[in-house]
C-alpha cells in the first residue's frame, strides 16, 4: 500500500465515530474600527524603526533621491512608475528583467519598489509582487529597501489584508508581508534589526488621490 | 554534529541535572520574562483575544475532524499550483524523500529554515549520513548547530546561551565550515548578528536547495505560510532552485481567510510583536519567482495515533508559538533539554507521548513533567487545555502499567481529572496552593499535596506554585475576559 493510502486509512480510521465540528460562523475581512488609518499606520511602522516619510505626490520623485542617499547601484521591477526615479542624480539603475542572479542582486546598494497594502494596526507592508514590485528576490537582497504606499492601500487590520490577498494567490502569484527591517530576539531575546533581509526600510507614504496610480 | 535526544532518561532524571545548571536557569528566567511581559502588551491591546482564540480552536478542530477530506483537498490543489506532493508515514520515509530529491538535484548541500518538523524526523542527521551538508539559518539554529548543541525552546531554540557563550562558539567553529566571524568580535548582539549574516550570505547566494518547513497550508489554494524575523526564510524561500517543505499533516487550514485569525494569534503569542517582520506566503510554482521545482512532504509521524484519541486530538491544534514554554514553571527552572524533544514544555509534555507512544522511559515520565498551574493554557491561542491533557495522558500511562488494576497514583489522577473537569473546583484548588506558596516562602519544593493528589505528591518535589498563580495575576492585569 501507497503511504498515501495508508496515512488516508489512519486519518479515517482515527475518525471513525468521532463528532466531526462543523466549521465556525465566521464573517471574514471584518473592518476594524481604526479612526485614524494613517496616523496609526506611521506610529506602527516607526515602533520597528523603520523610516517612514509622508509625502505628497509631487514631492515623491525628490523623497525618492532623497532615501536612496549615495547609494551607487539600485535595482527596480520592471512595472516601476518610471517617474518616480525622475529626481535621481548619478545613480546607476538596473531594471530587472527577470536575469539578474542572487550575486547580481547582492551588488545592488537599494531597490525601489510599489506595494499592494499597507495595514495600519500592525504596521505591515504587503507586497504581491505584481510587476511594480517585482519578483521577490529584488525587495530581499539588497540592503536598503525603499517601499511607496499609498495612502488610499491602506487597510485597518489583518482580516482586510488577507481578503485582497486572495485576488493575488488566485493569479498565482506569492506574498511578502513586511514588518519593519528584518530582525532577531535570538540573543538572550534582545531585539536587533538587520539580519538577512533589508537592514534599512524607507517607507513613503503617499498622500494620494490626484491621480497617482499604480501601474499594474 | 548536534545532539541527539535518543535514549535520554527520565524527565526527571534529567530535570535533576539542569536544575544544577544556574547558568541555564538564569538564561531562561530573563529570557522568558521579557517575552511574558511583551506578550501580555500585545495581546491587551486586541479588542477579542478570547473570541479570536475560540476562533481558532474551532477552526482547527474542524480541519482535524475532517483531515482526511482537507488532505485530498490540499494535495489538489498544490498539485494544480504545480508542486509535487509527497506523504511520509514516518520519520524515516519522510529523510529517505527528502534525500533522494536533494541527491537528484546534484548538489551536496542544503540551506534550512528553522522548521520543528525537520528536527522532529532528524532530517539533518539523515542528510549528513547521505553526504549532504544542511546549514541551518536561523540564527539561534545556527547557534545550536555551531555549537554542537540540542534546541532548547520552539522559538528561540538557543535560549539556554547566553552572549559570552554565543561569541565563543562563533570564534571557535564559525570559520571551520564557512565565512569566518571578524577577527575582533565582541559580545554584543548587533556584532553577532552581522558575523552571522556574512557567514550566511555566502550560503544563501550559492544554494541550490531549501528545505522549510510550513506555518499552514492551505487546502482550498495550496499556498504554505512561513512565519519568520530574520529574512533566512525568505532567502530560503526565494533565492535556490528547489524547495522542499516539510508540512506535518495537521498543518492544513481550509480557507485562505482562515489565516486572518492565525496571523493576529502567532506573532503576539510568539515573539510578543503584533506582527513578525516577514511572512511569506507561496502557492505552487510562480513562474520567474523563486523556485521552479517546488516539493511539499505531508508528514504524519504518528499525527494519526494523536488524532485517534479523541482527548488527546486537541493537541494537533498546536501552532508552535511556545507561549505555553514561557510561562511555564517547570519549563522554566529545568530548561528545554530535559523534555528529551524538540517539543519542549507544556507542549512537549502533551505532545511527545501521543506522537512516540508512552513505551519509553522519558515518554512516560513527560506528563509528570508539570506542576498543572494551569498558565499554559490560559495562554494557548489555539485554546488547548493542556492541564487537562496531562492528567489524560497521567491515566493513561498508568493504565497501561497497571493493566487496569486502580493503583494509588491511578486514583489520583482521575481525582485531578475530577478537579480540572471543572474551572471553578480548579481555580479554588489553585487558590489554595497560591496560599500555600506564600507561607512556603523561600522553600522551593512541596512535599505533599492534600487531598486525591497527595498520593501524587508523596512520589516526587513538585515546585513551589508562584505567590501569584498566572489565572489571578491574568484576572488582575487583563480582567480575566473568559
Ligand atoms: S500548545 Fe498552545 S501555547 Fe503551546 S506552543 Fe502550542 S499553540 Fe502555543
Amino acid at each position: 500500500m501507497s503511504s498515501r493510502a495508508a496515512i488516508l486509512g489512519r486519518v479515517s480510521a482515527a475518525l471513525a465515530g468521532a463528532d466531526r465540528v462543523p466549521p465556525p460562523r465566521q464573517e471574514y475581512g471584518a473592518p476594524a474600527a481604526v479612526p485614524d488609518v494613517v496616523g496609526l499606520f506611521v506610529e506602527r511602522v516607526e515602533d520597528y524603526r523603520a523610516v517612514v516619510e509622508q509625502v505628497a505626490p509631487q514631492e515623491l520623485a525628490a523623497a525618492v533621491a532623497r532615501a536612496l542617499g549615495g547609494t551607487d547601484r539600485v535595482v527596480v521591477p520592471p512595472g516601476l512608475e518610471g517617474a518616480w526615479l525622475s529626481a535621481l542624480d548619478g545613480a546607476e539603475v538596473l531594471v530587472d528583467d527577470g536575469d539578474l542572479s542572487p550575486d547580481d542582486l547582492d551588488r545592488c546598494g537599494a531597490v525601489v519598489t510599489a506595494a499592494a497594502v499597507g495595514i495600519a494596526t500592525t504596521g505591515t507592508i504587503v507586497l504581491d509582487h505584481r510587476p511594480d514590485q517585482g519578483r521577490r528576490a529584488l525587495s530581499l537582497v539588497p540592503d536598503l529597501h525603499v517601499c511607496v504606499v499609498r495612502e488610499s492601500q491602506l487597510v485597518g487590520d489583518v482580516p482586510e489584508s488577507v481578503t485582497l490577498l486572495r485576488a493575488a494567490v488566485d493569479a498565482g502569484r506569492p506574498s511578502t508581508w513586511i514588518s519593519g527591517p528584518s530582525a532577531t530576539s535570538d540573543i538572550e531575546l534582545e531585539r536587533v534589526e538587520g539580519v538577512h533581509g533589508p537592514r534599512t526600510l524607507h517607507v513613503l507614504l503617499v498622500r494620494d488621490g490626484d491621480g497617482l496610480q499604480s501601474p499594474a | 554534529m548536534s545532539g541527539t535526544f535518543l535514549g535520554m532518561p527520565s524527565f526527571q532524571a534529567a530535570a535533576k541535572e539542569a536544575l544544577g545548571n544556574a547558568q541555564q536557569r538564569r538564561n531562561l528566567e530573563h529570557a522568558t520574562r521579557t517575552i511574558r511581559g511583551k506578550r501580555a502588551q500585545v495581546v491587551a491591546e486586541l479588542d477579542d483575544w478570547e473570541g479570536l482564540r475560540r476562533t481558532a480552536a474551532a477552526i482547527k478542530d474542524n480541519v482535524l475532524t475532517h483531515l482526511d477530506s482537507y488532505l485530498l483537498q490540499l494535495e489538489e490543489s498544490l498539485t494544480r499550483a504545480g508542486a509535487t506532493v509527497h506523504w511520509a508515514s514516518d520519520a524515516e520515509e519522510a529523510n529517505r524523500i527528502i534525500t533522494g530529491l536533494v541527491r537528484a538535484t546534484g548538489t551536496d548541500e542544503v540551506v534550512k529554515v528553522k522548521s520543528m518538523a525537520t528536527q522532529e524526523i532528524g532530517l539533518n542527521e539523515a542528510l549528513e549520513e547521505a553526504g549532504i551538508r544542511a546549514w541551518e539559518t536561523d540564527l539561534a539554529e545556527l547557534i545550536v548547530q555551531l555549537g554542537h548543541d540540542r534546541p532548547s525552546h520552539i522559538l528561540v531554540p538557543a535560549v539556554h546561551r547566553n552572549r559570552a557563550e554565543i561569541r565563543e562558539i562563533f570564534l571557535r567553529e564559525m570559520g571551520q565550515v564557512g565565512a569566518p566571524p571578524p577577527a575582533v568580535l565582541t559580545s554584543d548582539p548587533r556584532e553577532l548578528a552581522e558575523a552571522a549574516r556574512v557567514h550566511l550570505r555566502e550560503k544563501f547566494l550559492r544554494a541550490r536547495v531549501a528545505v522549510s518547513g510550513a506555518n499552514f497550508a492551505v487546502a482550498d489554494t495550496g499556498t504554505l505560510v512561513v512565519v519568520e524575523s530574520e529574512g533566512n526564510g525568505r532567502m530560503c524561500l526565494t533565492l535556490p532552485e528547489t524547495l522542499i517543505s516539510v508540512v506535518g499533516i495537521e498543518k492544513v487550514v481550509p480557507r485562505l481567510e482562515d489565516l486572518e485569525v492565525f496571523l493576529q494569534l502567532l506573532p503576539r503569542s510568539s515573539t510578543g510583536e503584533r506582527m513578525n517582520p516577514y511572512t511569506s506566503t507561496w502557492t505552487g510554482v510562480t513562474p520567474g519567482d523563486g523556485p521552479q521545482d517546488v516539493h511539499v512532504v505531508l508528514l504524519d509521524n504518528g499525527r494519526t495515533d494523536a488524532l485517534a484519541d479523541s482527548v488527546g486530538r486537541q493537541a494537533l491544534r498546536c501552532i508552535r508559538c511556545s507561549a505555553c514554554l514561557n510561562v511555564c514553571p517547570v519549563y522554566q527552572r529545568v530548561g528545554g533539554h530535559a523534555y528529551g524533544s524538540v517539543y519542549p514544555g507544556p507542549i512537549g509534555a502533551i505532545l511527545n507521548p501521543q506522537l512516540r507512544g508512552t513505551t519509553s522511559e522519558v515518554d512516560q515520565s513527560l506528563p509528570y513533567a508539570s506542576s498543572l498551574c494551569g498558565a499554559c493554557g490560559d495562554v494557548c491561542p489555539v485554546g488547548i487545555e493542556i492541564p487537562d491533557l496531562i492528567v489524560h495522558l497521567r491515566t493513561r500511562v498508568v493504565d497501561e502499567h497497571r493493566g487496569g488494576v486502580p493503583s494509588g497514583e491511578q486514583l489520583a489522577m482521575k481525582g485531578a481529572a475530577w478537579l480540572f473537569a471543572d474551572h471553578r473546583r480548579w481555580e479554588k484548588a489553585q487558590k489554595g496552593a497560591e496560599l500555600g506558596g506564600r507561607v512556603l516562602g523561600g522553600k522551593d519544593t512541596i512535599g505533599r499535596l492534600p487531598g486525591p493528589l497527595a498520593a501524587w505528591s508523596d512520589a516526587r518535589d513538585a515546585p513551589t506554585p508562584p505567590a501569584e498563580t498566572f489565572r489571578t495575576w491574568w484576572k488582575r492585569e487583563k480582567g480575566g475576559r473568559r
